[in-house]
């Protein structure tokens, strides 16, 4: 394809469309094992640094007395077609790092929280998130070692759920268990906007 | 500072083996606006751009962005902070040697038809 040289870096490049899913839950609930399971590359981590540094800070006076943490996003990537790409990013599991989620779940199409229900209560505060904002999720019931201990509709009556959001019983290695996972949120994400509409 | 100066103070054990991530940036943390995690960015042809007088975070950075690619993945890939990352795209934006394509926002989600060719796409992995 011939393409006009341009000044302007780059022109007549595709530029795809990115969606981004969340996947959330507690620490140690399989984030990073899901993604890994889906993601046709091997897990990126992206490291974002918190430093207690204000916004306007423009010189290095006082950097170099503060205390960085770093805390890391793992991220997977699903090509579906040329023009369209869907990107997984794992929530950080700990509580101080909610901040970071705003910025995750901003413009995220949905999300997957993933339970294990010998810990229920550790996805809670994941559910309580996505509710408040009214970002679109499903619940991934992650069997470990093929057990279920409770079936969906206990997991939906623990989590006091709307009833139109999905629960479904999944193993987070397993790459088609994981794919129907996403499957059933794009599913949900388009029944709700059928509504909506 | 001076190269000669005898016991770097802050040369200790406590100042740990690695550079300090905003050093690159020399010290500038303020947050460039937009470069969101799935922003795609593309910088100029390697061959039209000087990269001289770039540091070298710069230039991986345009190397990197030969092709679209998302700002968390151009992040991981030259092995840099996010934040540190969205400096230096800011420097790179206002050189015009990058340019950086937004997502859409929330509201302009995509339509029934895209849902659908995702769940197409997703089943037929």
């Amino acid at each position: 394809m011939d393409s006009v040289r341009s000044e302007r870096p780059g022109a007549g490049q595709r530029i795809p469309m990115a969606l981004k899913i969340l996947i959330a839950g507690g620490f140690g609930v399989g984030k990073t094992t899901l993604v890994g399971a889906v993601s046709e590359i091997r897990p990126l981590q992206t490291e974002e640094v918190l430093s207690s540094a204000g916004e306007d800070t423009d010189d290095v006076s006082g950097v170099e007395a503060k205390t960085t943490t770093t805390v890391a996003m793992d991220f997977g990537r699903i090509t579906i077609n040329e023009d369209l790409q869907v990107y997984l990013f794992g929530t950080p599991g700990q509580d101080r790092f909610w901040f970071l989620w705003d910025e995750l779940a901003f413009g995220a199409l949905g999300a997957v929280v993933l339970a294990d229900t010998r810990r229920l209560a550790d996805c809670f505060p994941s559910v309580d998130y996505f509710e408040t904002r009214r970002t679109p999720f499903v619940v991934g019931v992650n069997c470990f070692d093929g057990k279920q201990l409770h079936s969906p509709a206990s997991v939906r009556n623990a989590l006091d759920l709307d009833p139109d959001v999905p629960v479904v019983l999944c193993d987070a290695r397993d790459r088609q268990s994981g794919k129907d996972l996403l499957i059933a949120l794009v599913e949900h994400v388009a029944k709700r906007r059928v509504v909506a509409a | 500072m001076a190269a000669d100066t005898p016991g770097h103070d802050w040369l200790d054990m406590d100042a740990g083996p690695v550079v300090r991530p905003y050093t690159v940036t020399g010290g500038r943390v303020r947050p460039a606006t937009g470069f969101d995690l799935v922003a795609f960015v593309v910088a100029a042809p390697l061959d039209r751009v000087d990269l001289a007088p770039l540091q070298p975070e710069h230039r991986a950075i345009i190397e990197v962005a030969q092709r679209p690619v998302a700002v968390a993945e151009l992040a991981a890939r030259v092995d840099l902070a996010l934040g540190v990352v969205r400096v230096l795209l800011g420097d790179l934006l206002g050189a015009g040697l990058v340019v950086s394509y937004e997502p859409q926002p929330a509201a302009a989600l995509p339509n029934y038809d895209i849902l659908q060719a995702v769940v197409n796409g997703l089943r037929a992995l």
